[in-house]
């Protein structure tokens, strides 16, 4: 049985619709990411869920029940909200502790579950402070201890780490996935961070202009992204796009890249002759000094290191700029110049240039 | 902290200074005036060396007027307590009343709700004597001149509307997300309401409050048409001050401290509330 199903959900403001028919299943202890940019309507998804609005048509069940009559509080669900939504007039401790006082009557009980999960979320020499006492960190962790406090079957996390500092981030970004796993809750995650979404998800779900383009694993997502919008969401630097229509030579589609022909895998013989947006992940342009089989002639216009990786700005001789992104090579070894490039064409995702969705490889 | 030179010390204790006399000198004087006889008090030029004398109070508190005209009854701690009972009253009903109905306009949004809360607010702009001579006929017709009861329903429309718009816009500052929170763990819409919205409207609820009991108090004509000598307040109850053989200055401003006494307490000791700001770093952003 799905913990979480939603069915054909329809959501507007008075600003226009928000969400169009969207449908969703998160099965018992999965954790799905809802991912999309600020406005796609992930908060209000999170919200309707929650019961603090009400769909305009659709229906939500939860542990198979349907929820439309049921209010915030009978739903049995555990909520973080983006901007901590802390209890200001109460200490850290009864903050969390107010997610069990009203099904739990027993003090000794109730400390023993607070204590427990401060503890875990290395919060415990703070729980006599109040929220504004805390700091952004501590404020964000109290506002997790108390959606996980009372063991939630569902919980919903509205992008808990946006309001925290970098460093934090990357801790927590660490830490969540086995403490969310440790819980055996349903967890419906929301975050506009991609890295947050493949480090979190068992699935994602990408939200879009008010409607899921793509709900898949992490890997399916950003290998066989279901359309143009989506691979440009996934990735840092972002997917390089180049428009062609290939032609068919020997039995494959070439396209021309810089002045060179460069020829698909033999799997996407169909696309030729069709106009097409191809996509070419910076990591798979490979920059070289020397010319080889395949590879264009570029300009290195500019080199910027990005984490481990530095992301080169090539130019082609006919004006197109494309990035490439290049891991374990010394930095000092690049200079700005002339040089070559060449794709990995397995890599290259070919998608339809009026609909922006991903045609998919004949396999052979 | 920022550095400020010798004379902008200075400067800016002069100017507290100023502002202190200011608004504190009247209230000074009127307590010297009430421990002086008429006699000192009419003294040209004036003089603030006097044989004190708490004659004014022993007036007030026996309700025994001696004047050179004979011995007058004034009822001034009656109307004193009639004071504090139509004002707290009022302002307990009031609160009862306006603070769930400002949540709801704070909250949801119904039809007519704005034009109801404005309707509300429009009690305050018109003038007590417009709506008083109505007033006065069907409160004869259905009994309630001169009752508590009539008076602290007439002083609903000086509490009701200012305690409404007040705490409204407490209500509206507080994330609505924060009681979501709350409801989301467990608890109904009532406790969500008891138990987070109104303690951190505080402030405001006793801002409200104490203005309201304020404006309550200094109330004067609905009083002087609706309510009859032994239910009427200290602002009229103070006319019989102006008696036929002259004005008893003193014995006014020994009614005037007794008077301000109470809001004066009520003021000093809401202040702490008036000051906390709660709802500081609760919600990011």
């Amino acid at each position: 049985m799905a913990q979480v199903e939603i069915r054909n959900i329809h959501k507007g403001f008075k600003s226009g619709a928000v969400l169009s028919d969207i449908s969703l299943t998160a099965e018992t202890g999965e954790i799905v990411v809802v991912f999309g940019p600020s406005g796609a309507g992930k908060t209000v998804l999170l919200r309707l869920i929650a019961g603090v609005e009400e769909p305009d048509e659709g229906a939500i069940f939860l542990q198979g029940r349907d929820v439309a009559d049921a209010p915030p509080e009978a739903r049995g669900l555990g909520m973080a909200f983006q901007n901590f939504a802390l209890f200001p007039h109460m200490s850290a401790y009864d903050n969390i502790a107010s997610a069990l006082t009203a099904r739990e009557r027993s003090p000794a009980i109730i400390k023993a579950k607070v204590d427990n999960v401060a503890k875990l979320l290395k919060i415990s020499h703070v729980m006599q402070h109040a929220p504004r006492e805390l700091s952004n960190g501590q404020k964000q962790r109290t506002a997790l201890a108390r959606a996980l406090v009372a063991d939630p079957r569902i919980l919903l996390l509205d992008d808990p780490l946006r309001n925290v500092d970098a460093k934090l981030r990357y801790e927590m970004r660490l830490e969540l996935p086995s403490l969310l796993k440790a819980s055996g809750s349903t967890v419906l995650y929301v975050t506009q961070d991609y890295k947050e979404a493949m480090a979190l998800g068992d699935k994602i779900a990408v939200l879009l202009e008010g409607g899921f383009v793509q709900i898949a694993t992490p890997t399916e997502v950003y290998r066989a992204p279901a359309t143009l919008g989506v691979a440009r969401l996934f990735g840092d630097p972002t997917i390089n796009v180049i428009p062609a229509e290939p032609s068919l030579r020997d039995g494959r589609s070439v396209f021309d890249l810089g002045g060179v022909s460069l020829s698909l895998p033999a799997r996407y013989a169909a696309v030729a002759g069709k106009s097409c947006m191809l996509g070419i992940r910076p990591e798979s342009i490979i920059v070289e000094e020397a010319p080889s089989a395949e590879s264009f002639p570029v300009e290195v216009v500019a080199i910027t290191p990005l984490n481990e990786k530095s992301v080169l700005l090539l130019r082609t001789y006919d004006g197109r700029e494309i990035l490439a992104a290049e891991a374990g090579v010394e930095q000092s070894s690049r200079r700005i110049g002339a040089a070559c490039a060449r794709l990995d064409a397995d890599a290259v995702l070919v998608f339809d240039a009026a609909s922006g969705r991903r045609i998919a490889p004949v396999q052979s | 902290m920022e550095h400020t030179s010798r004379l902008e010390r200075i400067i800016r204790i002069v100017l507290v200074a100023l502002i202190l006399i200011f608004f504190l000198f009247p209230i000074f004087w009127i307590f010297l005036m009430s421990f002086q006889t008429n006699e000192d008090i009419l003294r040209i030029p004036p003089s603030p060396f006097f044989t004190p004398t708490i004659s004014n109070y022993q007036a007030l508190i026996t309700g025994k007027l001696v004047s050179a005209a004979g011995t007058l009854d004034i009822p001034f701690m009656r109307n004193l307590w009639n004071s504090v009972l139509l004002s707290s009253v009022s302002v307990v009903i009031a609160l009862i009343l306006g603070v769930p109905a400002a949540y709801a306009f704070a909250r949801f949004k119904f039809r007519l709700g704005e034009d109801i809360a404005f309707t509300l607010l429009s009690f305050r702009f018109a003038p007590p004597l417009l709506v008083l001579l109505p007033l006065s006929l069907y409160f004869q017709e259905i009994g309630l001149t001169d009752t508590y009861a009539g008076l602290i329903w007439v002083y609903q429309l000086i509490a009701l509307p200012l305690i409404l718009w007040i705490v409204r816009g407490y209500f509206e500052d507080i994330s609505p997300d924060i009681e979501y929170a709350y409801r989301i763990g467990g608890h109904s819409w009532w406790r969500t309401f008891t138990r987070i919205a109104v303690p951190l409207a505080g402030p405001g609820i006793a801002a409200a409050g104490l203005l309201a009991f304020i404006f309550c108090w200094n109330n004067f004509v609905f009083a002087l048409i609706l309510a009859s000598a032994d239910k009427q307040p200290v602002t009229v109850g103070s006319l019989a001050f102006v008696t036929a053989s002259g004005i008893q200055y003193g014995q006014i401003a020994a009614a005037i401290v007794l008077s301000v006494t109470p809001t004066l307490a009520i003021a000093l000791y809401a202040q702490r509330y008036l000051v906390e700001g709660l709802s500081l770093g609760a919600v990011k952003g």
